[in-house]
């Protein structure tokens, strides 16, 4: 009974992430208009403009391989499948089982790595140039986004997400320094993951200074709205993933179904103030110099190394 | 003041014989025989002068062959030198080797009409696309545009670096966003630019043709559409060129007005720029801010002059609309509202870091090289070179509000949006200054037909700089040749020679912080 409990969780929870997400990306686009004196287009917004992409056709270049048509369907697939491995309502998560933190890393690597290809599989000069862009920072994201979790893992003595949050979870509320530097590298991390300002602009129409978008920037059609929603589950599931591992206080605990509702409700004022947290630096800070990243990811590391170190000496 | 002339006329004495048909008597044009063109240059180059436009016209009409007419410019005054060369012969002396913006000048005049420019490196066309016919000169007056053209095959041959690691990013001359056409060449290894190569003329609307099928007073409507931002100066720029030709001065309430016009229209541009400079450092913000005091501008401009951008308001001898006691208190209110808001958004931009760090060294355009390229403009006054026709060519009513000029030494994005914001300040100033001293009276005037065979020349500073207007009759009494000089035209290789030691991504900063005009230089 529970084990089927369980699963109906799951299949809710991948529910859960694929309608949720692009209301995310809308709540953040309204909170950023709020915050430059805009009139919004409202949270819905996002689902609009995936519906119309799935209505339109696909411009296909001539000379696209099969990983050019192939990613769009890897990427969605990817995002899912992460979804499915993070506590967002319950740490009750059968595939949970299946994949620890560092396969999540591996799952984001992996569509990175084939969205790189595409980028330059139709070879215009911007899917390189973001390409190349791309992985120079993800050699540098990658490597901080570890450290920073096993920090956690280590206060939670585990690589597995559900345990990890039940484990920070039944913790008692105090300032863990190592917690807290790991955090703080989290925030850095999520911003270059997810190609946010400072570090790229999600709006731009600057060929020249694309990172994500000079990769996606022949797609069109479903491919786009299917990479787009998967970006959008892709910021979805980092704003839940650090909530899970640093504030998961009210996730719904094995076989607690009561405690669901209010786990809902408590997620998405964890998302609305993270949202807003997101806008408040995109609002403050200009994107920076390209050249600059390497220092930016690298304070990441370090923060999250501080994190690392601390635990060790004080906890 | 008239050091150019006498350098002129000592140098060629009897040789240089003054066109008494050119106007205004302030700037003199000379003709020079063919041989001693280059002596000419050569004067002016080492008097300091820098060369303002180089043009050519199809004189064939009044049996005078072509003409191939420079201009030169040091502090205040303006001096036009020109030559005549047979149509058997279309040879002159090219003067890119001196003065740089000849490099562009003398290819359009090559592509357009068919003149050759003796000694100039680069063969290849300008404005003018590989797929025309060689031998079509569209500005000759024996081309017909009303015949379709045949297409032919051509390439056009890039700067090519080589090397390891060494690539090549076409971009344009359609963008991701909406904006004008231009083709950009970069050579690069990584994110380092080695090169960046431009090409225009997708905008060629063949402006300076067009002109001479109108007559002078529609010919007005023309000009006001040669770079729709900039629709003011440039048909201000026009209307003075035509009534220095026939001699008529518009009543003084109409220059007031158009003094009035001509700086609601830098401020209005300056707020899109300084927002758009903004905004490709994603600090979206500030672009929202500066776009809605922009707009409110435009809106007033509507309401007061019956066009957002005052498109048609300046005519030949006056203006079109007046302004009502109302609209005054309205411009007024308005101007102490747009200072309040600016001041506020101004210490925004000034005191964020991370926009302070993207704005700052990037794009540098150094004072020896502006001065050595002739830019003109903010781009000028941006990089130590103090050019402002409102200061040193002043008509009424800058000759009693005289301009304060702000002129920087480090020639950065930084720079070039600090000087717009200085502008806007003393464009507010300014037009306070004017709605105190407009006078009453009539707004427009007659204006006389210009006579046969006659020459005029205006400059006006728009927003974005030195507007070269200059207007022939024909034997006929109409328009023969209009050139028209739009600060795009010398500006734009300024981006070329700014991007040296930038990186590929910081290209689209510079560029907006130029905001240069495609269609002001393409016509």
């Amino acid at each position: 009974m529970s084990e089927i409990l369980s699963y109906l969780l799951e299949g809710l929870q991948i529910l859960l992430l694929l309608s949720a997400a692009p209301v995310f990306t809308g709540w953040v686009r309204t909170v950023r208009c709020w915050a430059q004196g805009r009139t919004t287009a409202g949270i819905f917004q996002p689902y609009r403009d995936l519906m119309k992409l799935f209505h339109k056709d696909i411009v296909l270049a001539e000379n696209a391989s099969w990983i050019f048509r192939f990613t769009p369907y890897l990427v969605f697939g990817a995002a899912v499948l992460a979804g499915a491995i993070i506590p967002i309502l319950s740490v009750d998560l059968p595939l949970s089982t299946t994949a620890d933190v560092i396969a999540l890393v591996a799952l984001f690597a992996m569509s990175r790595f084939f969205t790189a290809l595409a980028g330059m599989d139709i070879g215009t000069a911007f899917g390189g140039m973001g390409s190349s862009r791309e992985m120079t920072i993800a050699s540098l994201a990658e490597p901080a986004m570890l450290m920073a979790v096993f920090t956690v893992s280590l206060a939670s003595k585990s690589t597995s997400l559900s345990q990890m949050v039940q484990v920070i979870g039944h913790g008692q509320l105090i300032l863990r320094p190592s917690l807290a530097f790991a955090l703080l590298a989290f925030v850095l991390i999520t911003l270059a993951e997810t190609g946010r300002v400072p570090v790229d602009n999600p709006v731009t129409h600057l060929e020249l200074t694309m990172i994500h978008e000079g990769m996606v920037l022949e797609y069109s059609g479903r491919h786009l709205a299917l990479i787009e929603w998967a970006g959008m589950m892709k910021l979805f599931l980092f704003a839940v993933l650090g909530i899970a591992s640093f504030f998961p206080w009210g996730i719904a605990e094995a076989g607690n179904l009561i405690a669901l509702p209010l786990a809902l409700l408590l997620l998405i004022a964890k998302l609305a103030l993270a949202g807003a947290g997101l806008v408040l630096i995109e609002t403050g800070l200009a994107k920076m110099r390209l050249f600059r990243v390497p220092e930016f990811l690298g304070s990441a590391f370090l923060f999250a190394t501080l994190g690392m170190l601390s635990y060790f000496m004080l906890e | 003041m008239a050091n150019l002339k006498n350098i002129i006329t000592g140098l060629l004495g009897t040789d240089a014989v003054r066109d008494a048909g050119h106007y205004p008597p302030t700037v003199p044009s000379f003709l020079v025989p063919r041989e001693r063109f280059i002596e000419a240059a050569r004067g002016m180059k080492k008097a300091g002068a820098r060369l303002v436009a180089e043009w050519a016209t199809d004189e064939r009409k009044s049996n005078r062959g072509f003409g191939i007419y420079t201009c030169y410019s040091l502090d205040s005054e303006y001096i036009i030198i020109s030559c005549r060369i047979p149509l058997e012969d279309p040879t002159f002396p090219s003067l890119t080797k001196k003065f740089v913006p000849a490099f562009r000048f003398e290819r359009q005049m090559r592509s357009l009409m068919g003149v050759i420019p003796v000694g100039h490196p680069d063969p290849r066309p300008w404005i003018k696309h590989e797929d025309w016919p060689e031998d079509a000169w569209p500005l000759r007056k024996d081309f017909d545009p009303s015949r379709p053209m045949p297409r032919v095959k051509g390439e056009y041959q890039w700067i090519r670096a080589e090397g390891e690691g060494v690539y090549e990013i076409p971009v344009g001359p359609v963008h991701a966003g909406i904006i004008e056409p231009g083709h950009f060449r970069f050579q690069a290894v990584g994110e380092d630019i080695l090169h960046l190569e431009e090409r225009l003329g997708y905008v060629h609307k063949g402006i300076e043709k067009r002109f001479e099928a109108l007559s002078w007073i529609e010919g007005v409507r023309l000009a006001g559409r040669v770079s729709g931002d900039t629709t003011v100066a440039h048909a201000l720029a026009y209307c003075r060129a035509l009534e220095a030709m026939t001699g008529s001065v518009p009543p003084e309430r109409a220059l007031w007005l158009r003094a009035l016009m001509l700086e609601r229209e830098r401020i209005a541009n300056h707020l899109g720029d300084i927002g758009a400079i903004c905004n490709d450092v994603a600090f979206t913000f500030l672009l929202y801010q500066f776009s809605r005091l922009r707009e409110v501008v435009l809106r007033t401009n509507d309401k007061l002059f019956g066009h957002r951008l005052m498109m048609d308001r300046i005519i030949p001898g006056g203006v079109t609309a007046d302004l009502t006691p109302e609209g005054k208190e309205k411009i007024l209110r308005e101007a102490n509202w747009i200072k309040k808001e600016f001041e506020r958004l101004v210490i925004i931009y000034d005191e964020n870091p991370s926009l302070e760090d993207r704005v700052r060294d990037a794009g540098v355009l150094l004072p020896e090289d502006a001065r050595e390229l002739g830019v003109v403009g903010f781009v000028a006054r941006a990089s130590g070179v103090g050019l402002d026709c409102r200061v040193q060519n002043p008509f009424t009513p800058y000759d009693r509000i005289i301009p304060k000029m702000t002129v920087l030494n480090c020639g950065d994005v930084h720079a070039r949006a600090w000087v717009r914001i200085e502008e806007v300040r003393e464009s507010l100033r300014i037009i306070g200054e004017i709605l105190k001293g407009l006078p009453q009276g009539e707004i427009s005037g007659c204006l006389d037909p210009p006579s046969k065979e006659g020459s005029g020349f205006a400059v006006v500073e728009g927003w974005r700089g030195e507007i070269v207007y200059w207007l022939q009759s024909g034997p006929t009494g109409g328009i023969n040749r209009c050139m028209i000089r739009d600060p795009s035209s010398v500006n734009w290789i300024a981006v070329e020679q700014s991007i040296h030691g930038n990186i590929v991504p910081d290209f689209p900063l510079c560029n907006k912080s130029f905001n240069q005009s495609y269609s002001g230089h393409d016509l």
